[in-house]
């Protein structure tokens, strides 16, 4: 990483730098992600019976009514859940940076907690809440007499994807809103604008790159998502096909692959939807400083109000991690409303078995999430600063990541990597913890990469031109002007990669070789294979929550006090 | 700005230290390690793992956890430069898979006592490839607090999971997901013949809340009360029970008790520990530990059986366990991938219209029972084959050419090119949806008659 960023730092003083630095990342990109997973998917393109060139395997999914519904619901789904995330992400984002809110960073940190859904166990807890048995429809059904079918079909799948991923919105428009130039503001209150009006008119529109931003990510993550729709046994969409035929044993179908395909380009349509609907739009604002909105107070009523919506909120998307919570503690929780005693035991059990899942993860997570970072903001530069023939190929390439099938790439590192020894040791290559850390920034990449490129989107160029005209180099601009003026959705970009590969689980099964490089979700994984495991599985679960919620809170913390020093230093 | 930079060199070395705390962890190597995968859960590797190197302390045993087709998988793209030592699994089939792969080398275990057969099923691979070395059989599992609660009969035998009352109560896993529920489809399809082994796997079908896609997704929902029955390998529901869930378990008539296996894998870089471990495994020693409350397999070395708690089921003297069905591997391995593409078509991916279909006909048996209508009798009957239709014969199941269809390649461009598998699907999913439309269809015209 740090050769990395030495090597654009020497590039960056030859003046073909940005070119230099698009083919580094180029070459990243190629290597762990393209290569890998071409090794997988062109059997896609394959005859099965000749091995020659064929587009057959295609007409035969879209003359497949299985293939053609699921591909309806993944998209109803999809649809719905950015929908309902929206509602939910909106409110807690607006209220916590337009008006003077005691615990607004709190909130904020809470906000992110959905996205740390544990494999496995986040399902085990929603249906023990929610499901057809769970504590809320046992209660209604014994008190009233009716159930609410919560967690029936695509319902759950959307009721658990928007609870699940609504942070990504949250995140993005917060991010946003901060951004926000003040003055903007001012100057239509000025005019007479305010109330709703002001919202829909001046500082939403304003705020568009981030809910943008974060709503193509919940888009195509909820598109490409398996890990929910599997867990809740929903199989007619088109992730969940993909992921059962590739990993079944004897089928070799090329049709698991041509979805994986499929999946691909409708990441990259919905893509390049949203950067149509961006296009031609300047949200730059000159002004900084400020800290975005001008926070207002709220009237008693108004307050009580506001608290009521975001306590609903909060309780609502915790609702899982409350579950786990009590699982953790659990001894046996069957059949009933709430578990029938509990004990500290299931936590003894991971401290003293598990110590070594944790530290991998923080050691994991956090490489991957600052090699995005990294990547995200020079890829964010690059397409929007630089006039680099092909350089929207790279943001492009990058986000194809999100719709890789995590089992794809774990199989194509195994296929790319295998074979290479690695020098000194001799080992396989694939067998190297780096390669795992690769393997995350991957998968995690497009998460950075959305929150970096919609923070540049709000910085003005004019203040780089006005650094470079006061006689800074570029290299300097970058690091002086714009990365600080990024850093708040730098930052954001930071913690959903972060918190999201200190849970993932489908490239890692594929790649963990020992138990003693395994990371967190890989024990989880064990745990949640056995009945007495369930507690014990609980308990390192919210061990990961409370680990990237702390950190979330921390990240937060430095970052409130480093804006409120340079608007000190102004 | 000042403070920036200086946060940025502190992250920096911090950074430094976790990469190097990172390569120490990695650096550790050496002396007698021996690498297994497993798709066995941790209770059950951790107790063997200590117990093993209690006996043998100078081994390292290093467990690696994938489900069994994961495992597969690993061990196939990893054969270039192998450095497993031993795969340990439930499902024989996929040691087939390991085997016709070439990924396997023969062993002999040094144990003796070891009978040949556990019910119907041979203990070891006739080549000595892998070799079995706990029993394991299908039957089903209840919350017995859903039970009270729904006021729902206790199910005997699979038969009874067709009636009407268990519908949407019982759930299963996928045979194309889960070796060993293909095992118990099979075993249905072997024990009742092809066209009456489907009616009867269908008709438990229709009453299916869901269609998981693990195996312990069954145990684990039966255990919280997601729903109440649940078709299951023993152990799973006597681990279950003896973590304390209110839950039971009984095996029916028809039941098949499989060996689970070891193998040690093709060129493993420790193949003495690996054959040694094989050896704790059968030795009296390493039997005991199945019995232990977390595990609860059977041993496949009668000896073992005396020291077990009472009640435990015991296939080498309660001879109805799993002798009934006489089962034939040939059989199986010929028409494997027909079974679990048939299942899925018909059953997986159709079961909302599997299921109205299903509870058309309950509805109008209910009306029948009540008022005697010959002619609804005729319609309904018709509903129930319409259900049960089967889109391939026993024969052509069996047929190498639609087993093409599935398999992974041609030896020759000149062999016969089969349809593809995604044609072949379309078909019998349409055949599937066609009939249990015309099923409900029926069915409704049946209590219309019969009101």
């Amino acid at each position: 990483m740090t050769s990395l960023a030495l090597t654009r730092d020497r590039i960056a003083r030859v003046r073909p730098g940005p070119a230099l630095a698009a083919l580094l990342i180029a070459a990243f990109l190629l290597l762990f992600l393209v290569v890998p997973v071409v090794q997988v998917i062109f059997v896609a393109f394959q005859d099965k019976t000749t091995g020659a060139f064929t587009l057959v395997n295609f007409a035969d999914f879209f003359q497949n009514a299985l293939f053609m519904r699921s591909f309806g619901n993944s998209f109803y789904v999809s649809a719905m859940s950015v929908v309902v995330a929206s509602l939910l992400a909106l409110p807690l984002a607006y209220l916590t940076t337009r008006f003077e809110f005691r615990g607004s960073v709190l909130i904020q940190s809470l906000g992110i907690i959905p996205l740390i859904m544990p494999p496995f166990i986040g399902a085990v807890a929603m249906q023990l809440l929610f499901g057809r048995n769970g504590s809320v429809n046992l209660l209604l059904r014994d008190h009233f007499g009716f159930s609410i079918p919560f967690m029936e079909g695509l319902n759950g799948v959307i009721f658990v994807q928007s609870i699940h991923y609504f942070p990504f919105i949250l995140i993005n428009l917060s991010a946003s809103l901060k951004n926000i130039d003040r003055a903007m503001e001012e100057s239509a209150q000025n005019l007479g604008c305010h109330g709703f009006r002001l919202f829909r008119r001046i500082v939403f529109p304003l705020a568009m790159p981030g809910y943008v931003a974060g709503a193509s990510l919940v888009f195509i993550k909820v598109f490409d998502d398996l890990g929910t729709p599997l867990l809740l046994n929903v199989n007619d969409m088109l992730a969940p096909q993909a992921y059962l035929r590739i990993s079944s044993i004897g089928i070799a179908d090329p049709m698991g692959y041509v979805i994986s395909v499929v999946l691909i380009a409708c990441s990259l349509l919905a893509l390049w939807v949203s950067a149509l609907a961006m296009r031609g739009k300047d949200y730059a604002t000159v002004q900084r400083g400020g800290g975005g909105l001008a926070k207002r107070r709220l009237k008693p009523l108004e307050l009580v109000a506001a608290y009521g919506i975001v306590l609903l909120i909060l309780v609502l998307v915790l609702a899982p991690h409350v579950g786990l919570g009590l699982l953790s503690f659990a001894t046996i929780w069957s059949f009933s409303p709430l578990p029938d005693a509990f004990t500290l035991k299931h936590y003894h059990t991971v401290f003293s078995e598990s110590g070594q899942y944790i530290t991998n993860t923080l050691l994991y997570a956090s490489l991957a999430a600052l090699l995005d970072v990294v990547i995200g903001t020079a890829i964010a530069y690059l397409v929007l600063r630089t006039k680099l023939p092909g350089r929207q190929w790279l943001d492009y390439i990058a986000m194809a990541a999100l719709a890789v099938p995590g089992v794809v790439l774990g199989i194509g590192y195994l296929r790319s990597f295998y074979g290479v020894p690695m020098p000194f040791t001799g080992q396989p290559l694939s067998n190297f913890w780096l390669i795992l850390v690769f393997a995350l920034a991957i998968r995690r990449l497009p998460y950075a990469l959305r929150a970096c490129t919609a923070a540049l989107q709000q910085v003005s160029s004019s203040l780089e031109e006005a650094a470079e005209n006061l006689g800074a180099t570029k290299l300097r601009t970058v690091g002086r002007i714009v990365v600080p003026l990024m850093s708040g959705g730098i930052l954001a970009g930071f913690v959903t990669s972060f918190a999201t590969a200190a849970v993932e689980l489908s490239a890692t099964i594929m790649l963990v070789h020992s138990q003693s490089d395994a990371p967190l979700a890989y024990g989880l994984y064990v745990y949640m294979q056995s009945a007495a495991g369930r507690g014990p599985g609980a308990a390192l679960g919210i061990f990961a929550v409370i680990i990237v919620g702390l950190g979330t809170y921390l990240s937060h913390v430095v970052i409130e006090r480093g804006r409120r020093d340079r608007s000190q230093d102004h | 700005m000042l403070r920036t930079t200086r946060t940025l060199r502190n992250a920096a070395a911090a950074l430094v230290v976790l990469l190097l705390s990172g390569t120490a962890a990695f650096a550790q190597d050496a002396g007698g390690k021996l690498v297994i995968v497993t798709s066995f859960p941790k209770d059950m590797t951790t107790a063997f793992q200590q117990a093993f190197q209690k006996a043998n302390p100078k081994v390292t045993v290093e467990i690696l956890n994938r489900n069994t087709n994961a495992g597969v998988k690993y061990l196939q793209e990893t054969a270039s430069n192998n450095g497993v030592d031993l795969f340990w699994a439930s499902a024989p089939d996929a040691f087939e898979v390991l085997k016709g792969a070439g990924l396997l080398q023969p062993y002999k275990p040094k144990v003796e006592g070891i009978p040949e057969k556990v019910g119907a099923y041979p203990v070891n691979d006739p080549e000595g490839m892998y070799a079995g070395f706990a029993a394991s059989g299908y039957g089903i599992m209840w919350n017995t607090r859903y039970m009270k609660a729904n006021d729902l009969p206790i199910p005997k035998e699979w038969a009874d999971l067709t009636k009407p009352v268990y519908y949407d109560h019982v759930a299963i896993s996928a045979p194309s997901r889960s070796g060993t529920t293909h095992l118990t489809i099979e075993t249905i399809l072997q024990g009742e013949g092809w066209e009456k082994g489907w009616r009867t796997n269908k008709e438990m079908a229709g009453n299916y809340r869901t269609i998981t896609e693990r195996s312990f997704g069954v145990p684990d929902g039966v255990n919280s009360g997601a729903f109440g029955v649940g078709i299951v390998i023993d152990f799973f529901a006597l681990s279950s029970q003896a973590s304390g869930f209110p839950v039971e378990f009984a095996y029916p008539t028809v039941t098949t008790i499989v060996p689970a296996n070891v193998g040690v894998v093709k060129n493993a870089p420790n193949k003495a520990a690996a054959e040694g471990f094989v050896d704790f495994l059968l030795s009296p020693k390493g039997q005991e530990v199945l019995l232990e409350p977390a595990i609860r397999r059977l041993p496949v070395n009668p000896v073992t059986y005396e020291k077990a708690p009472a009640g435990y089921p015991n296939p080498f003297k309660d001879k109805s366990l799993g002798a009934q069905v006489n089962f034939d591997v040939n059989v199986s391995q010929a028409r494997y991938n027909v079974v679990d593409a048939l299942f899925d078509q018909l059953v997986t991916f159709q079961l909302d219209d599997l299921k109205a279909a299903t509870q058309a006909i309950h509805k109008a048996e209910a009306a029948l029972a009540k008022k005697p209508n010959d002619k609804a009798k005729a319609l309904l009957g018709e509903a129930r084959d319409l259900v049960a239709a089967m889109p391939v014969t026993a024969e052509q199941a069996a047929d190498p050419q639609l087993a093409g269809a599935f398999t992974v390649e041609r030896k020759s461009a000149k062999d016969a090119v089969p349809e593809r598998q995604a044609q072949v699907e379309q078909k019998w999913a349409a055949f599937a949806k066609e009939n249990y439309a015309n099923a409900r269809k029926k069915a409704d015209e049946a209590l219309a008659l019969a009101r």
